[in-house]
Parts: structure tokens; sequence; C-alpha cells
């Protein structure tokens, strides 16, 4: 390989291409079983089956929806304005990937004689010997994270229908506020790593064996962001936005194939990128006993900690029923916020101390 | 009212029932259990190798839904018989009426469910597809 670019071999980048596509690939395949693994495990709490006849136990069968989606009909409602419409989707579903880029996955392994580092937003310094990823990857999630709320009031809007526009609504509301208490609780954790670098903080928690993890120091914290994250992605108890039993499917009433799967998997993709980020904050990232010695069990660590975290979800999915919509508003700005708020002054006055 | 407690206790039921045995039945693969007084099909009673049924009109006078047409016959014997006895399956509501009114046991009712056809003339049950199978 003698062609460099920038001074760096070829081998280089293919390396880091690699790298991406299967951190990208195996996102997109847990968001096609997520919705498997969804309804296989909301059927079991509910003493049924699920889904059994495509393939053995039914496991072909989000690509069997993939397929009939992909074949759907396009229908664009005569009455609504084309250009929004059609962009929506993509609005959706390209922040709630592009998310995953600063979430650390694993240490750092060697490859073909250079390190990389288990980031795709990272590489390795070989003259300061040490990761460098976006210095403000929570900031950038957050930004990300708050930019899939214009896919979705876009969608309603530009249907030009009124459930939509009711879901267009909601979801602006929603997500606004609680991306303020989800943003708030976080800062705590900031104030203990002094970041927001995430590949730091996931190294601030491999401490006692891996087990320094600031879901132990920060208990409220970790518990008012995984809460109003759901509440931020809309999943139940917190889904107003498309709620079928008020709204029709809300937002993405008038949306059919591939433009509705758009959306399903951007639902999907959050929850896995709100899970990676709740582990990486505050179960420690990829962090476990023997990962530092052993390179290629971080992302099996991590990857166990983000699963347990979406069946939580899911779990939470089969118990509790949909919040009404001034609940929301009364948990949100009434609930969380004051106590984000005095959760930031007690870690203030501890950390003052100590 | 603490707002954490009911959810858990709803987190710990779900939890259980995940552990459950589903009650699902894979119908086409498993067959229901069918109750012994389960209203099905009907199947005309034999005995002697003819139906025993002596069209006394009883059934399709107290049919509700006017399914039953009986037509009565003389054989050999100068004995009444149902010459032409058919139930309309459209219309039958499955009461079980009919098996109640009968004084000599000639109809009753099977666990048989799966009734579909394509076409409304094969939804005409005549006396030869009542007879009892064998």
């Amino acid at each position: 390989m003698g062609i460099e670019i920038l001074g760096l071999p070829m081998m280089y980048y293919i390396v880091m291409v690699v790298k991406v596509l299967v951190a990208f690939v195996f996102v997109l395949l847990t968001v096609a079983y997520a919705t498997y693994a969804e309804r296989k495990i909301i059927g079991h709490m509910q003493v049924r089956l699920g889904p059994m006849r495509t393939g053995w136990h039914g496991l072909l069968q989000p690509i069997a929806d993939g397929v009939k989606l992909f074949f759907k009909e396009e229908i664009v409602p005569s009455q609504a304005s084309a250009f929004a419409f059609l962009v929506a989707p993509l609005i959706a579903l390209v922040p709630a990937f592009i998310t995953f880029a600063v979430i650390p996955f694993g240490g750092t392994i060697e490859l073909f004689g250079y390190k990389i580092p288990l980031q795709v937003a990272a590489y390795y310094d070989t003259t300061a010997g040490q990761v460098f990823d976006v210095n403000v990857g929570v900031l950038y999630i957050l930004a990300m994270s708050s930019l899939g709320v214009y896919g979705i009031v876009l969608a309603g809007w530009a249907s030009n229908s009124k459930y939509s526009l009711m879901g267009g609504l909601r979801a602006s509301a929603q997500m606004i506020s609680y991306e303020l208490s989800a943003g708030l609780s976080i800062v705590a954790v900031f104030m203990l790593s002094g970041t927001l670098s995430l590949t730091k903080i996931v190294e601030l928690q491999s401490g006692f064996g891996g087990f320094e993890w600031y879901i132990f120091k920060q208990p409220l914290a970790a518990f008012m962001f995984f809460v109003c994250s759901l509440a931020e992605i809309n999943r139940t108890p917190f889904d107003l936005p498309e709620a079928e039993t008020e709204l029709v499917s809300g937002f993405c009433t008038e949306y059919s194939s591939m433009k509705y799967a758009m959306f399903f998997m951007a639902e999907y993709a959050n929850m896995v990128t709100v899970c990676a980020l709740t582990a990486t904050l505050f179960l420690g990232g990829w962090n476990g006993p023997f990962a530092v010695a052993v390179p290629l069990l971080g992302p099996v660590y991590f990857v166990a900690k983000v699963y347990f975290l979406m069946f939580f979800c899911m779990w939470i999915r089969a118990t509790v029923p949909r919040y009404r919509y001034d609940q929301l508003m009364h948990l949100g700005w009434k609930v969380f916020i004051p106590l984000a708020l005095v959760n930031i002054v007690i870690t203030g006055i501890i950390g003052y101390f100590i | 009212m603490n707002p954490i407690t009911p959810i858990i206790n709803g987190l710990s039921i779900t939890l259980k029932h995940l552990f459950m045995k589903p009650v699902t039945l894979q119908y086409p693969d498993e067959r229901p259990k069918v109750a012994a007084r389960f209203r099905g099909l009907h199947a005309l009673n034999v005995s002697h190798n003819k139906a025993k049924c002596v069209a006394c009109y009883l059934c399709p006078t107290v049919c509700p839904a006017k399914c039953i047409t009986v037509e009565a016959g003389e054989d050999d014997n100068h004995d009444k018989f149902a010459a032409k006895y058919e139930i309309d399956m459209l219309r039958c509501i499955f009461c079980g009426y009919c098996v109640e009114a009968c004084p000599v046991d000639a109809i009753r009712m099977t666990g048989e469910f799966e009734l579909a056809n394509y076409h409304r003339k094969d939804f005409i049950y005549n006396k030869e597809r009542l007879l009892e199978k064998k």
C-alpha cells in the first residue's frame, strides 16, 4: 500500500471505514430486530407468543415487514406541501443515526498495526499517545436529538391534516420541555466528570474493577435522564405525538410505504441511541471486569448494557399506560426541572466540600 | 400518593407474566380442544343403517332462523321418513333448539367448526352431507 493521503497510508483509511460500517450496520440490525424483540417481549408479557410464523419463531419478521413496506404505494396527499412532506422523514431519520457517531462502544483495539479507538468520531494520535474524540460529544448529541423534532413537526405540518398537525404540535411541545430536564439532569454528571467528551466520561467510570458507575453517585440524575429521554423520543408512556386512540397515528397519519418506515426506524434508532447514551453516561459505557485487559470484552459489555436498557424500555411500554397531556406537561415542568435543579445544587455543594 | 410504587408494582407484574406459559393456540398447527357440549355442525344420527329422523317437522318449527327444510316421504314399510333434509348454514345461528326439540334423538351437533366454503350453494347441507360419518 504505497498510496498515502494526508500522511497516512491507505490501509488506515480502509480500517477506519470498516469500523464505521461495522458500527452502522450493527445499529441498523439492532434497530430492525428491536421491533421484533419489542413485539416478542410485549407479547410474552401479555401471555401471548408474538410473531411466530415468518421463519423460526418469527425471526424473519423484521425483514418481511421491511419488504412489505418497501413495495407499498407511495401516497402524497393532494393537499400536502410535497417538498416538506418528502423531506420530513429524512430529517427525522438522519439525526437519529448520526447521533451514534460520538458514542464510544469499546476501548482501543489494534488492527493491522494501527490503534483504532472503538468510537466512530475518534482517532488515536500516535505522537500524543492518546485518543482524541469530539470533546463536546454530549452537546453534539443534545443538538442532534433536538434536530429530530423538526422532522416530526414538519411531517405534521406538511401533511395538511388535523391529526398530523396535532401530533406535530404535541411533539414539539413535549420534546422541547423534556429536553430541558434531560439536559439539566446530565449537568450533574459533567460536574463530576469535568468534561463533555464521552471517552473521558467512560474512562472516569473505570475504577473499582469497572464498576465506578455514575449511576451510584447520581441515581436521581440517571433516573431523570432516562425518563426524560423516553419522553424525548416519544416512547410509551409518553407517546402522545402518535397517540393512536386520539390522533389516528399522529404525525405519521398520512405517511405510507418507505416514508412511514423511515419514521419507524428513526423512532427505534433514537431508542438505541438514548439507551447507548444512558449506558455511557451512567452505566460505565464499555467498562466492566477485565474490559481494559481484554479489548474485545468492551463492546460486549456495552452491547449488553444497551440491550438491557432497551429491554427496560419495552418492559415499561408493556406496563405503563399513556400519560394525559396535562399530566405530561406537569411532570416535565413542575417535577423534573425543579428536581434536576436541586440535584445540580446538591452536587455542587457536595463537590465544593469534598 | 407516592407515584413510584404503583409503577414498580406494575413492572413486577409484567415481569412475572413474561415467564408464564403463553395461552396462544397456534391454530392451524395446534387444534383446539372442543368441549363435549360445543354446538358446531349438525349431524343426523343413524340407526339400523338409516337416519333416525321421522320427519315430524318439530325442528323447522322451532328453528328461530328458519334454516331447516324438511320434506316427508313414505318408505317401503309405510313409515314416515325425511325424503329431504336441508340446513342452510348461512342462516343457522347454532342455537341447538333443533336438537332440544327432536323427540327421537335424530339430530345432534358436532365439534366441527371449520365451515368456510367458496360458494354460497356449498353452505346448504343436504341429508347426505349431514348423515353421521362412520
